[in-house]
Formats: structure tokens, sequence, C-alpha cells
């Protein structure tokens, strides 16, 4: 089921079909990263929950480059597994995973034949769930709601280069696939925060692990292999990202961008994400992220030999504007 | 028996406290009674602040901890989550920290909380140093009521260890102030990177100091340590500027920090800079948490840097966690004979007369029946 980012049957076909016809080599299949945006999706603060359904079931058909949002969801698990949506709910309301965008998740994949007992969606606290607005329930007969200090964490060490945590038994006992649902914006240590980093809410120690603008550590998280082997896809909440003084909430500093972005490649997604607040911080007349010592070195680093999370390559990512 | 089996050992199965090796569990009930507003902090723009606690200086957004885990901003105020939240509580034999001119024979009551400003890969406490408060099952145990549990078991000491008391630095101030109204005394067991004026706030308060000195080297401070050689040497001098009675435990780790010439730098800043009377232990290592791929450190290499040591002219050099090991006794500078003869974590015999050698009368510093010689 799970699928190294930038490869699955459907791509590796059409590059052997095409080495075959024209006699050259394979190349690498391009890691696609879809930015879905809806200029009407907000009225006010609120979120059009039908919009943004409509916004998701897009983003997630070009993705899985299928005709239908069922089939695309079919995609992330079967009935049987467990699916955990992995949320960023550090910055209460302001800018953390929209409960809306978490509404339409769960719709779709109970739609897809997942039951809702088989939904859980996790961070770090109960305390950071509810002040995003969720309501953290642990009955098994419903959709579970559960921070990591309630569920507990391993006791056995994870190890992986710079790094050394115990991870999440939400993670690694209760969840057979994770959905990862970051936020896009900048993080005041390590430049940026999306899907890699949002994994470090898997850990007991993330505190440890923002040196060195959090290279090489959110890399060698992401390398653990439970994350590596259950994370199947994430995407993005860019509904009001942020480009300056995250990753707190800063209203004066985000902007209406609409949208969510796709990928099963975090670190396309990421590199997508982080070109997009450059952008954003150049409109602004405020310095690039290397020039304030918070470039995200920890993107090339994920996708560097060691570790092939996925590609920074732009080359190599198919960005789709929809 | 190393130090962790022994930790496991003698515990105190009376006290509801539990043990560093105790099973994570839910959080405490009342979070608020273990917060307190921190004392070493900066406010800054825009809700940040940013923490003058120990060198690292982290600068933490709202709802973000620094880097110790046990430190959170909110809404622009900092604060310690770990103040009486005491996870880990034992009556030591204070041999075992080591102190080895402190009330020899005395036994200390040990506390810890979770947290430290550090992450070294042979840490033996990891369990808790590396965890954050809500984490590691706690006990509310408020300053007041340290020293009286520390008489209550007999112990004329409160030892602050297992963790990193450096993060729970007002808990450490507030409940050596309370000892020392009531009597019993106050030794901190540090990794030593802290900040001058927490330093200084802390050396008016408590009576001696043990710092992990874990290498004399920057490299290793950085790959092993997370850390920074430089201020850990400031700390030793302002210790000794401050007058508190100070130790230093250097733990040799093989390939790592073994080398003689290492030792030998070692030895030479230790007799310029602090003076040849400060004790040094170098202790053995033993596989623990990321450093599982390194044998424990053989006794002749622990032999080898006692001997450079003696050789620069250094007056109390030891050896630790080898039982039985003669140069776990302390020997009189001038007559060269036993002063503090031990045995493991036992004293068989102390031949002290007001601070000085019973036999040929030198004075020997530290801090005995309960009076700071220097």
């Amino acid at each position: 089921m799970d699928q190294r980012p930038g490869t699955n049957r459907r791509n590796l076909f059409r590059a052997c079909l095409a080495a075959a016809l024209t006699g050259r080599a394979a190349v690498p299949s391009k890691s696609k990263v879809v930015i879905s945006r809806d200029p009407a999706l907000r009225s006010g603060a609120s979120v059009d929950s039908s919009r943004l359904l409509n916004v998701l079931d897009r983003a997630m058909q070009a993705v899985y480059d299928v005709d239908s949002p069922a089939e695309a969801w079919k995609r992330i698990a079967r009935p049987s597994e467990v699916v955990g949506l992995k949320v960023n709910c550090l910055s209460g309301r302001g800018n953390s995973t929209s409960t809306v965008l978490v509404e339409a998740v769960c719709e779709r994949l109970q739609q897809a034949g997942i039951p809702r007992t088989n939904i859980v969606i996790w961070d770090r606290l109960n305390s950071d769930l509810e002040s995003a607005g969720f309501q953290v329930s642990s009955r098994k007969d419903r959709i579970r709601f559960i921070g990591n200090d309630a569920a507990g964490y391993e006791t056995a060490l994870a190890i992986y280069g710079s790094v050394g945590s115990l991870l999440s038994n939400t993670l690694t006992r209760t969840c057979d696939a994770v959905v990862n649902l970051p936020v896009l914006k900048d993080h005041g240590i390590v430049g940026v925060t999306m899907a890699l980093k949002n994994l470090f809410g898997a850990i007991h120690n993330p505190n440890k692990y923002h040196l060195t603008a959090g290279d090489p550590y959110v890399a060698d998280v992401n390398m653990l292999p439970p994350i590596r082997q259950k994370v199947r896809l994430a995407i993005c909440d860019a509904i009001a990202p942020q480009y300056e003084g995250g990753p707190s909430y800063m209203p004066q500093w985000s902007w209406p961008f609409n949208g969510v972005i796709a990928s099963r490649d975090p670190v396309a997604l990421d590199y997508t994400g982080w070109r997009i607040i450059e952008q954003k911080r150049a409109e602004k007349g405020i310095e690039p992220l290397r020039a304030v010592k918070r470039e995200p070195a920890y993107i090339a680093r994920a996708a560097d030999a060691q570790h092939k999370l996925g590609t920074n390559d732009p080359n190599l990512i198919e960005k789709v504007e929809i | 028996m190393d130090r962790r089996a022994f930790l496991k050992t003698a515990t105190l199965p009376c006290l509801a406290v539990c043990a560093a090796e105790s099973a994570r569990s839910k959080p405490p009930a009342n979070d608020a009674q273990f917060t307190i507003e921190a004392r070493f902090y900066e406010k800054l723009p825009y809700k940040k602040i940013k923490c003058k606690l120990c060198p690292r200086e982290c600068v933490i957004d709202d709802h973000e901890r620094g880097y110790c885990g046990v430190r959170e901003n909110r809404g622009g105020t900092y604060y310690s989550l770990v103040y009486a939240r005491v996870c880990s509580a034992h009556v030591d034999p204070i041999e075992k920290k080591p102190f080895f001119h402190f009330a020899p024979g005395t036994m200390a009551f040990s506390i810890a909380t979770a947290g430290c400003n550090v992450n070294c890969k042979m840490c033996q406490n990891w369990e808790i140093s590396q965890s954050r408060p809500e984490q590691v099952e706690s006990t509310y145990l408020p300053p007041k009521n340290v020293p009286t549990l520390a008489q209550r078991y007999n112990c004329p000491s409160i030892a602050y260890t297992y963790s990193e008391p450096t993060v729970f630095a007002e808990y450490v101030m507030d409940t050596a102030e309370a000892g020392r109204a009531a009597g019993v005394k106050s030794a901190v067991v540090s990794g030593g990177y802290i900040q001058e004026e927490p330093l200084k706030q802390l050396c008016r308060r408590v009576d001696a100091i043990k710092i992990d000195l874990k290498a004399f080297s920057e490299k290793f401070y950085k790959e092993v340590v997370n850390g920074e050689l430089k201020p850990i040497l400031d700390t030793l001098v302002a210790i000794r500027k401050q007058g508190t009675w100070n130790e230093i435990v250097y733990l040799v780790i093989p390939t790592l920090n073994d080398s003689d010439p290492e030792f030998k730098a070692l030895a030479r800043w230790v007799k310029t800079e602090l003076g040849p009377d400060v004790p040094l232990h170098f202790s053995q290592f033993h596989p623990e948490y990321l450093l599982k791929n390194l044998p424990p450190t053989p006794v002749p290499t622990l032999e080898r840097a006692k001997a450079i040591c003696d050789a620069e002219g250094l007056h109390y050099v030891y050896i630790g966690n080898i039982p039985g090991h003669p140069a776990e006794s302390t020997y009189c500078p001038k007559c060269r004979r036993v002063v503090v003869e031990r045995a493991g974590f036992a004293v068989r015999a102390i031949n002290l007369n007001r601070g000085k050698c019973k036999f040929c009368q030198q004075a020997i510093p530290g801090v005995w029946d309960g009076i700071l010689h220097l």
C-alpha cells in the first residue's frame, strides 16, 4: 500500500513504456504537489465547509490521478485499518489545522469505507487539541481525539542518526496509516513548519531538536520507521498561512491563501510551501529566511542520499495548481 | 554494583515519589501547583521571551518551551513547570554523588525533577532528564517539606541530582533556603551549563556543587553533549570565586575523551585556574542511552588518567565506579596516609581532626563536621 514518494505503479509503468518506445533509460518520475485553492473559501474568519470539501476533493483527485474523491481516499487505507490524522494544534484556533478541514477529511474517509471507529485525530497534548477547537474523546465507538499526553509513549527508544526519542503510542500502537495535516507557516527557529516538522508531534522530546534550525533533526525524525512506514499522505492547511512570526499565531502576518497543498512526497510539499512563504516575505519586504539564519536546510537534508524521503529538486517536482 | 543498580535498590519505598526509572504516567491532576514564573528571563516583542538561565539563551515563542522542555512561554510570561514537581527521591550516600570532601559517611536526601539543558548521549538517567515534566510521574514536594523529610531520614544534606538542577533552579534555591533555616545543607550535582547570575544566586544558597565535566574539548561537547565547554569552565572558576565547595567528575569514555593530552590539559587547567586541591573524580563509563556501542572504561584507562593528573600536581584525584579500588580513598598529600578510607559508597574510617590529617596535621580541604575548610 505504502509507496515511496514520487513513484507509483502508474508512473513507473508510464516511465518504462516511454523508455521502451524511445529507447532511452527511464528517468525518475516527478513528485506531484497539488495546490488547490478557492478565492471564496472564507467568509470573514469562517471557512465555507462545502467549498473546502470541494477544494479537498480536487486536490485528492489530482494527487492520485483518479476521477472521484472516494477512489482517491481508498488509496489511503483499507476499511480494516486505523487511520490517524496528525494535526498541528500548538497555536490555538488562529493557525492550527482547521477543524473544518479535519471534518472534511473524516467525511471522505468514511465515504471511502473507513469506519468512524477507525479514525483517530491526534497531536501532542489534549489541551492543544482543545485549544484548536477539537473536543477530546477517547471513546472507541466514535472518532477519537487524543493527545499523546493521554495516550502515552513507548518505553523503548527509537533511534536514527542524531535522534533518540520515544514515539507516541497513538502512532505506534493505534494507527495503521497516518494522514499528516500540518499548517503552512513560518517558524521562528527552523524557518518553516509543514509536513516534515509536524512529525515532531510524534516524539516525546521535540524541544531537543530545534538546534541549528532543525537540521538534521527534522529529517532524522522522519526516518524513524513507524513514521516513515505509516505516513501516507500530507495535506497542508494553507487556508490562512503565516509568513512571519510563527509558529505562534500572529494575524498581522497571515494572509488568505484559501487552499490546501497535498502531496505524497513530504519533502516536495515542504519545498513548495517554503517557496510560497519566501515569495510572500519578498512581497512584504521581509528578508528571506537565509538572511535571518532560519533557512530550512532540513528540507534538503531530507532529500539527500542518506534520507531519500522525497525530492527538493524543482525539476523533479510537478506542481499542479487548481 | 553500578550506579543504576544502586539507584534501583536504594530507593525508599515509603516515599510517595517515583524512581528515576519509573513508568511514565498521566499528567498530575493539578498542573498549576508546579508552575511559577521563571526568575531568569527577558521579555521580547510579540510575546517572545529570551531565557537567561543557561548559556543556550533560548528565544521562545508563545506556547513553546525551551530546550530543557520544562519552561514554557505562556502569553509572553515565562514559567517553570517543575517547581516542587519531584519525580525522583532517594536516600543515597553522599559518596554516590560523588562528594568525597563533603560530609563523608553521611546520607543525602536526593531529589530531581524532569528535564535537562543538554542531551548527553551517555546519560544514565535519560528517562527523566530527557522527558518533559508531564511525561513522568511526579509528586508535589514544596521546599519547606524537603528539610523535614531529610531530617526524618537522618540526612544532614539535600542533594539536587539525577537530572539537571539548573533547569529547576528556582526550586533548588527556595529549598536550599528552607534547608539552611532548618540546619540541613544543600549539595548540587550539575553539568554546570548555567549563566553567571543564576549561578551566583545558587552559590549564595547552597553548600557544595559538583560539576560533571564531560570532557576537555569543545568537539566532545558539541558532538556528544549538545553543549559547550567554555561556559562550564567559566562556571568552575565562578564557583571557586564564590567560595562554594566544589568537586569535579570526569566520566571517561573509551575513544571519545580518554587521550593523554586531554587528561594533561585538564590537569593543567584545573591546577592553574582552580588550584591543586579541587577533588577530581575519574569515573567509569557504562554503555547507556545513545552510546551503547562502546565498552565500559577499562580500569587501566582510569588509572592512567589519575597518574597523569597526579604527576601534574593535583592533590585529590579519585577513581570512581570501581568499588574497592584504592583510589576511592582520600590520602593526605603530605604524609600519604589514608585520611578517609572508602569501599564503594561506604566510609570505613575518617582520620581527620578538625579538617586536618590526624597523622601529620596537614589541612585537608572540604566540608568536615559541617564546617568548610579551605
